[in-house]
């Protein structure tokens, strides 16, 4: 009796914490949040629609709420905006064209091999993204091996080049992303169970009809999760574009760069920040809309 | 290219912009907490408060790559070292300035907040000297600690952005122009039909210095880019730019970053600067070489500055003062290659190395002064149109 008593009051004390113990444990991450998210994007939000100080000098700039802006920003950067959507979408196509059978390998075919190749996976990451698409600077240009190679076998002409180039870019943002598409992938295949695929088999479905019906929509949370690692950094990126590109492949990133600290046009670099974060969120919603997926949202 | 430059120039330029990207954030979190939305215009205070209390502490310093004297043997800047050892003040010396713009950017909340940038002295181009200077974010210069200023070449004692050098002093003066490969182009590049010749294409770069590259392009069209050219006559150079740039011809519009794609073969004709042209050719066995376009180049200045948030001027000063040592300044000049500005330089180089001392690209002639022209100032009005056509034919 007296055991259950106690038992009790260790209970109801347990609950009465409980009520705050969510609130405190959010508490850390609302504050970052706050500080590092919301603060900053109103912060945005005002300088997007300043106006240059009459008179005044490069960079001085005074709240006006002139939210043509915006629409000047646009008119501006149409080009980079259609290349960003269009490098990143590409992007997150062919990554999820690599990425996918590497994740099904690894989670269905690799045997006692799978931690190493996991490792594998995640090796790049020990070096600096920077770094590493320097590398590929450096693979794809003329001190590398490969522009030789192809120039000796005529697949390229004797004056073409791999670097500054829309390919090159492509491939590097590939490339980097990669990783965030193999692991989501990964980790929704490795889930499936063999069961499932077992019962589909004594129901004389074929190995692809398999796939279709019952691998493919169960493995859609990873699709998913990793497009949306993908593009969504894929979208803003401009280190790619500055490395392995030329001036005809540039990306919002890096209008936004050059606005905020070569013209020092702060309004403009904010509303272009505005309307890239925005049409993001507009796109992810309806992908997320689209695809059904709701353990996501 | 010599050990120091492990990382390229681009890089550290975008490492760089990433970390001032991050420090933008955080103080324009700062400031969010302070005053919202209305309240954040960003009108300089022009009247900060300046502490002449001196710390005498290391003097932080920025300045552009290959820019001082540098042994690739101990990893060390012999003229610095010695100034260390004889005056115990310790200098930690930076590569930080890739691009005047690009430093301003990533400095110039702080400047205008009084807040620390973490230099003590810097190292910008006439242009944005100017802009620092008449917004009030230098510190007069004391001549009682620079001793040594008089030893200025007389042409550059007073300029406009700067009468009698109150503010700034002159770290190196050079020429922009035109460099080359000459294992892939013997014949070399003089014009600008030659850079843009068909056979180039793809394999040009220009300089992301508004001024270097169209001043070179305004020439070529007929301008004089030191009298008051109108702004058509910009934008016509900026039209000339932008078909090169939508036809293919050039590769990068390039900071500090052409060197090494020159080193790598990946460009083979830039408009570059003079010094860095000489430095590649002396340490990639005479495989480059420059030369003045024959429309004409551009003149174009360096200049040392104390911040207004330095609190260790005197220290600056001395620095400063050092390097004004004709002996001092030859062995710079003999390193960096650009026009050494220290009357007495020439003699003291005759003792390091005669041929450098017969350089006209370090002891300009007037010959060679009559083929360069200086980009005329611009009015802030001016200097966001310009900037803003230069920054979208260029891509951005």
């Amino acid at each position: 009796m007296a055991y259950l008593q106690s038992m009790a009051t260790r209970a109801s004390t347990f609950s009465g914490k409980k009520g705050r113990l969510p609130y405190l444990l959010l508490a850390p991450g609302l504050f970052w949040l706050f500080t590092f998210f919301v603060l900053p994007i109103i912060n945005l939000a005002g300088t997007s629609t300043q106006t240059p100080v009459v008179g005044g000098d490069t960079g001085q700039y005074v709240q006006t709420f002139r939210f043509a802006n915006y629409v000047d920003a646009f008119n501006a950067s149409r080009e980079q905006f259609a290349r960003s959507f269009i490098y990143a979408t590409l992007a997150t196509l062919l990554a999820l064209a690599i990425a996918y059978p590497l994740a099904y390998a690894i989670a269905f075919r690799s045997g006692k091999y799978k931690n190493l190749l996991l490792v594998l996976v995640i090796a790049p990451f020990f070096t600096s993204f920077l770094l590493r698409t320097v590398a590929w600077k450096q693979i794809l240009g003329e001190s590398g091996f490969v522009v030789p190679a192809l120039r000796a076998l005529h697949i390229i002409g004797a004056n073409a080049t791999l670097t500054a180039s829309a390919l090159a870019v492509v491939t590097g943002m590939t490339y980097n992303f990669l990783p965030f598409m193999t692991l989501p992938l990964y980790a929704s295949l490795e889930r499936i169970d063999p069961r499932t695929l077992e019962a589909s088999n004594d129901l004389y479905a074929n190995a692809f009809t398999t796939f279709r019906k019952v691998t493919f929509p169960l493995s859609m949370p990873g699709v998913v999760a990793g497009t949306l690692l993908t593009f969504i950094p894929a979208a803003g990126d401009y280190v790619n574009a500055a490395i392995l590109g030329n001036p005809n492949t540039t990306m919002l990133g890096n209008v936004i760069d050059s606005r905020f600290f070569r013209i020092v046009d702060y309004p403009t670099a904010a509303a272009l920040s505005f309307m890239l974060m925005a049409s993001i969120l507009v796109l992810v919603t309806l992908y997320i809309r689209k695809s059904g997926t709701d353990e996501l949202v | 290219m010599t050990t120091k430059n492990v990382i390229s120039p681009e890089t550290r330029d975008l490492i760089k912009a990433q970390l001032s990207r991050r420090g933008f954030i955080a103080g324009v979190g700062g400031v969010g907490a302070v005053g919202l939305l209305a309240a954040c215009g960003t009108k300089a205070q022009t009247k900060t408060a300046v502490t002449t209390t001196d710390a005498g502490g290391t003097v932080r310093w920025a300045n552009w790559t290959l820019y001082l004297d540098y042994d690739t043997a101990t990893k060390k800047y012999p003229t610095l070292e010695a100034f260390q050892k004889k005056s115990g003040i310790a200098v930690s010396y930076k590569e930080d300035v890739n691009d005047n713009d690009e430093f301003y950017g990533k400095v110039q909340g702080q400047l205008k907040l009084g807040q620390d940038i973490g230099y003590d002295i810097v190292t910008l181009t006439d242009w944005m000297a100017g802009r620092w200077i008449r917004l009030g974010y230098t510190q007069k210069l004391d001549t009682t600690n620079l001793p040594n200023k008089v030893n200025i070449l007389d042409k550059l004692a007073s300029v406009g952005f700067d009468p009698g050098r109150v503010n700034s002093l002159t770290w190196q003066t050079g020429f922009a122009g035109f460099g080359w490969n000459k294992k892939k182009l013997p014949q070399g590049i003089h014009t600008v039909e030659q850079l843009f010749a068909p056979e180039n294409k793809g394999k040009v770069e220009v300089l992301s210095e508004m001024r270097d590259t169209m001043g070179i392009i305004m020439q070529y069209q007929g301008v004089d880019i030191e009298s008051g050219f109108t702004e058509a006559q910009f934008m016509n150079a900026i039209d000339f730019l932008q078909k090169k740039i939508s036809d293919g011809f050039i590769r990068k519009v390039a900071g500090n970053g052409y060197k090494e794609d020159l080193i790598s073969g990946d460009a083979v004709a830039v408009i570059g600067w003079s010094g860095d042209m000489f430095q590649l050719a002396a340490e990639n066995a005479n495989k480059f070489d420059f030369a003045i376009p024959e429309s004409g180049g551009t003149l174009w200045s360096d200049n040392m500055m104390i911040p207004v948030t330095s609190k260790n001027k005197i220290n600056a000063e001395k620095v400063m003062n050092y390097y004004y040592e004709p002996a001092v300044a030859a062995q710079v000049a003999a390193y960096v290659n650009y026009i050494c500005p220290v009357k007495g330089a020439q003699a003291a180089m005759e003792k390091i190395d005669p041929k450098l001392a017969a350089s006209p690209y370090i002891f300009p002639t007037t010959d060679t002064l009559s083929k360069v022209k200086v980009f005329r100032s611009l009015s802030p009005a001016e200097e966001t149109t310009f900037s803003t056509a230069f920054q979208k034919a260029t891509g951005n």
